[in-house]
């Protein structure tokens, strides 16, 4: 058992590196292009991470830690290492799991693709990366896998970078995310700066020892999170994840279920305890006004993707407003159910949109349960799910993090109310807008007929990730008291740690102690379980009335409430708002600094390389005038002295017989006079 | 008017003067070695008025048997040599003998 939780981990995260460098290398040479490899190493990866949570849990916690190196004169030491807690042994599951069903899924969905084995080294990459990040033991390793996860995102988001909107989509989601990571960065130098050392449980016994002072500990905090703002797609940086529906279906399912935004999650709950008052504030109400958002625009939203993507945005909303009411073991576990029925809901239009022959629009579909029956029943489980209906895992989740918000505000007061309020609608247009999805796509009646007759259920290799996935979504798996989590096994091994700042003054709002807040916690559950189920009855009865028995007409409403429409189909505006301040401010400082470059760089470049010219040409005259001139003035002495002297070497000996008389006259008359 | 050692002097200078312009201003090849048999009689007439007149004796008038016998044999080599010549070049113009020149 010691072996498993000492090596396992590992393995775990070298796998799929493994996998992803076969197939990068080879994939095009091995039989089927490498997918069978991929997706064997991702079910070999989930049988040992299920090892390791089992060894986990009868062995506890265990961290291994080595050096890296050490940096300056004080000798700085830099560690690697990994740690297997509650939180990581869980996320490991989860990560393997959905991506091995993805890898099973994507093998009949991007069947005959031109890249298709690029696609599963890509899937690989991005899960080593993911994995990395979950079971690192300190923050700058963490940061490593942070960016690994980006790169692999771009890759996957861009997969058909053939087509213009793929392109733009994956630059997005990359730019935005750096904007995130930016303050990710600030965040962790700021922890360096007072501790000293990257490895979580160092930065942790450091703050208990209060190392930090307290407004330096709220700016790291919010800082930290800010790269969770980014990677879970929070208020403001939420808008690149439903442009990132460009990228392959079974993509979106890893990306909004397992991998990349989980991330941002994940890193919230990995600082949970480090955060301040003020910060906890913070999050909760980045996740509230997400959570709403998203919410409101998903309402009018048309195609199926977009609408699940903002869904994700709002329930991450949820996930990161859990954590900020100091729910932690809520937002979590809402983490792990939330992954499985929306990856189920992803493979589930994945199959639809297979089966459409890509038609995305839902308003082009409508009737399908007929020719998709497993498709139609496990999409449906994951939207009851969703919806918070008991008997489903999302009802256990949901309803635990109402309670929580409720308690929340009730021990804090003000204007912390509001959070519970914005939750509670959330639940109830969650309910409405998914129940509209389901409603147009698989129920009544067809409205594309030629297209709805060419619609065929997808094959097993299809099916069985969304039965397993759906199967998932039911309550027993979390707890046997399909009314409340509190009191399962999953809520016993995923409990909260205690907050390291328990009771410390100066914050506008005082962090309570886990007992004090479960208290309060108890005395919400009823009132927000029977206020829940309300809500998401209602949305789920005007959904009804809607779009099923048409006793409203939608047209006119949309007419009458046009100003709100239109507010919510274009997504608030928001990207229309950073293209004209974020994007034109960047973009007019690029124009000014290729100005820049163009007159002054250019100016002063070409500038020298005319001076350089100039003087090339100087010594070109001089070469030419006075060194060749040189040169040739003795060539020429030469050349003249031999047209002379040529003249008396005629080759007649009669010549020389001359000369020689003559020269022997002269000498006679020379010693003559002399 | 009494013959001296300088009248004969004279004589054998204006002869090498003579053979020495044939032999520079002549073309023909046959002219030129009439101008060197002209020069080696104008030594011979030297050497045997300095065996007569000088305190040379008997050994000038040897000296001069040997300038004779020494021309001959030259006349004859060379004269070989310059039929050669006509028979290859078809002249005796020494001017246009040049096809070593290039």
């Amino acid at each position: 058992m010691e072996f498993a939780l000492k090596f396992l981990p590992l393995a775990i995260l070298i796998i799929p590196l493994v996998s992803f460098l076969i197939i990068i290398f080879f994939g095009k040479r091995l039989p089927r292009q490498g997918d069978w490899l991929g997706t064997g190493f991702l079910f070999l990866n989930l049988f040992l991470s299920l090892y390791v949570f089992i060894a986990f849990m009868s062995l506890g916690n265990y961290s291994i830690t080595y050096d890296w190196f050490s940096l300056g004169a004080n000798e700085t030491k830099f560690t690697v290492g990994f740690v297997v807690d509650q939180l990581s042994a869980v996320m490991l599951i989860v990560v393997n799991l959905i991506s091995a069903l993805v890898h099973l899924f994507s093998v009949k969905y991007m069947e005959g693709d031109s890249k298709y084995s690029k696609y599963f080294a890509y899937l690989g990459l991005f899960t080593f990366s993911m994995l990395g990040i979950v079971i690192t033991n300190n923050l700058l390793l963490m940061y490593v896998f942070w960016e690994l996860v980006g790169l692999s995102s771009y890759l996957l988001i861009g997969f058909w970078y053939e087509k213009k909107p793929p392109q733009e989509a994956a630059k997005k989601a990359f730019i935005v995310n750096r904007i995130g990571d930016f303050g990710f960065l600030i965040g962790i130098m700021i922890v360096f700066y007072f501790i000293g050392n990257f490895a979580f449980s160092e930065i942790f016994s450091g703050i208990s020892s209060g190392k930090i002072p307290s407004g330096w500990l709220t700016a790291a905090g919010i800082l930290l999170f800010c790269g969770a703002i980014g990677k879970s797609a929070q208020f403001p940086l939420h808008t690149w994840l439903p442009d990132a529906m460009e990228g392959p279906t079974p993509v979106s399912a890893l990306i909004h279920a397992a991998t990349m935004v989980a991330a941002g999650v994940y890193l919230t709950a990995r600082i949970f305890i480090m955060l301040s008052a003020d910060a906890l504030t913070f999050v909760a109400f980045i996740g509230a006004i997400t959570a709403f958002i998203a919410a409101t625009i998903a309402l009018t939203q048309n195609d199926i993707k977009k609408i699940l993507a903002y869904s994700t945005v709002s329930q991450l909303g949820y996930m990161i407003m859990a954590i900020g009411v100091g729910a932690y073991s809520y937002g979590v576990f809402h983490l792990v159910t939330h992954a499985f029925f929306k990856a189920c809901m992803f493979l589930g239009a994945g199959s639809v949109i297979y089966g459409m022959h890509h038609i995305q629009n839902i308003s082009e579909m409508g009737g399908l349960r007929k020719k998709m029956p497993i498709t139609f029943v496990t999409f449906l489980i994951s939207t009851l799910a969703i919806s918070g209906i008991p008997f489903t895992s999302g009802f256990l989740s949901k309803d635990s993090i109402l309670a929580s918000t409720m308690a929340f505000g009730s021990i804090n007061g003000g204007i912390t109310i509001i959070i519970p309020i914005i939750a509670f609608l959330v639940a109830g247009m969650t309910a409405f807008y998914m129940f509209r999805l389901v409603i147009k796509t698989f129920l009544g009646e067809p409205r594309n007929k030629e297209k709805y007759d060419h619609c065929h259920e997808s094959p097993l290799q299809m099916t069985l990730p969304l039965m397993i996935l759906s199967g998932l979504s039911i309550f027993f798996f979390y707890s046997f008291n399909p009314f409340g989590a509190e009191g399962g096994w999953f809520i016993n091994v995923l409990k909260s740690p205690e907050s390291l700042l328990v009771g410390t003054k100066g914050a506008i709002y005082h962090i309570v102690s886990r007992e004090e807040f479960h208290e309060a916690l108890h005395h919400a559950h009823y009132p927000a379980m029977i206020l829940s189920l309300v809500l998401a009855g209602l949305g789920i009865l005007i959904s009804f009335v809607f779009y099923f028995w048409n006793k409203v007409d939608t047209e006119k409403l949309k007419k009458a409430l046009n100003p709100l429409y239109k507010f919510s189909l274009n997504k608030w505006y928001f990207d229309e708002l950073y293209h004209y301040t974020a994007v034109s401010f960047v973009m007019g400082l690029s124009a000014l600094a290729s100005l820049f470059d163009k007159y002054v760089i250019d100016g002063i470049v070409n500038g020298a390389a005319y001076l350089t010219v100039k003087l090339s040409d100087f010594g070109g005259l001089f070469d030419k005038y006075v060194v060749d001139g040189l040169v040739n003035f003795t060539g020429g002495t030469v050349w003249v002295f031999g047209m002379i002297l040529r003249k008396f070497q005629t080759g007649r000996v009669q010549t020389y017989i001359g000369f020689l008389v003559f020269s022997i006259v002269l000498l006679y008359f020379i010693f003559r006079w002399i | 008017m009494e013959i001296t050692l300088y009248h004969y002097l004279t004589v054998g200078a204006i002869l090498f003067s003579l053979g020495l312009y044939a032999m520079i201003s002549r073309k023909n090849a046959i002219m030129i070695l009439m101008g060197i048999e002209l020069i080696l009689n104008a030594c011979n007439l030297n050497f045997i008025a300095f065996s007569k007149y000088g305190g040379l004796g008997v050994d000038g008038q040897l000296i001069s048997i040997f300038v004779i016998l020494l021309a001959v044999a030259e006349a004859a080599i060379a004269l070989a040599i310059v039929l050669n010549i006509y028979n290859n070049f078809n002249t005796a113009n020494i001017d246009e003998v040049d096809s070593m020149k290039d």
